[in-house]
């Protein structure tokens, strides 16, 4: 009895080890869960980047399932994201507002322009603070907000295919199919 | 000598432009004094083993500039970091809060601790249990015995 358990506890705490190990690697810290998940969409009225004279607020999209995708020109990241947002929007399945975070608005028109834009409309957050209001600390994020308004899912990082099909349009479709 | 002095300070003096930015801006040294230490309790969620008060990150300064305004505003410690776990979430706290699931967290080492205790005692216990059942009533006789023959062989 002794003889195997003095080989056997080693090999079972080795183990142990093995499997804390081994989901360490799937773990990504750099994506913190959002405390906003389940909760309403913090108010905020910006101008429009587009337009100065208009101002876009999140009550504006109440009844419609939407996409608020948190981009700027500074960030590469988003470059990389946006051919998949134009592609996505060609496909009308939902409206994506975006939200120029911590930018300039010639730069930010600029980088639309030179590859194409995929919102409906752009509010623009030159000084970060609905940034801040949203929890945002690394661009691109991208919300996802009900028909009532509420925070549904938030990704962090740019939007790949496979994120897409695989978790985004799901969630998207099933709450564009709730009342 | 000197001029070699003079070349290498020349050298360095583009660096003095980069090294103002670490002072911290404001008028006020108290508030400052007050913002730093706050700051320093906040992880910086872009560089993620750095406090805010620490980071130079964008996001950082910016952060810290919230927490001077509400600060300044007359907010309490305890709003301004309501505040920030509202947008970022315990994780923003380099003192995770007492809560059911951080429990495992707080109370785990005290746990393994009394397990390595338990241990410990259980050991002891079967040892001492063991080295009394080595000496038994024959063995004392037979020592006794063997005593005995080795004074009669003297």
């Amino acid at each position: 009895m002794k003889r195997i358990a003095i080989f056997l506890v080693p090999l079972l705490a080795f183990a142990a080890l093995c499997v804390f190990l081994w989901r360490g690697l799937s773990l990504t810290p750099s994506e913190v869960p959002s405390p906003f998940i389940g909760k309403p969409a913090p108010a905020f009225t910006l101008t429009q980047l587009t337009d100065e004279q208009k101002n876009f607020s999140p009550k504006d999209m109440q009844g419609k399932v939407w996409l608020l995708n948190v981009w700027a020109s500074w960030c590469p990241a988003c470059r990389d994201e946006h051919p998949m947002l134009i592609e996505f929007s060609r496909q009308n399945v939902v409206p994506i507002v975006g939200l120029d975070y911590r930018d300039q608005r010639d730069k930010g028109t600029e980088m639309l322009q030179e590859m194409g834009n995929p919102y409906q409309l752009i509010a623009f957050d030159g000084d970060g603070r609905v940034g801040i209001d949203y929890g945002v600390y690394g661009a691109p994020e991208t919300f996802l907000i009900d028909k009532q308004g509420v925070i549904r899912y938030k990704h962090i990082g740019p939007i790949t295919p496979e994120v897409l099909t695989k978790t985004l349009l799901p969630k998207i479709k099933e709450l564009q199919n709730n009342a | 000598m000197r001029s070699l002095f003079a070349i290498v300070w020349l050298a360095l003096l583009p660096l003095a432009g980069f090294a103002e930015e670490a002072k911290p801006v404001g008028a006020d040294p108290a508030l400052e004094k007050h913002v730093q230490a706050l700051t320093s309790e906040l992880r910086c969620l872009v560089c993620q083993n750095q406090t805010i008060a620490d980071s130079h990150a964008d996001l950082a300064i910016d952060l810290k500039n919230q927490v001077r305004e509400k600060l300044a505003q007359g907010m309490s410690d305890k709003q301004v970091v309501d505040y920030m776990v509202e947008r970022y979430g315990d994780f923003v706290l380099y003192r995770p809060p007492v809560k059911s699931t951080t429990w495992l967290l707080w109370f785990g080492p005290f746990l393994l601790l009394l397990l390595g205790l338990v241990f410990l005692a259980w050991k002891i216990k079967s040892r001492s249990a063991a080295e009394a059942q080595t000496v038994t009533e024959a063995d004392l006789q037979r020592a006794a015995a063997l005593l005995s023959d080795k004074k009669e062989m003297q």
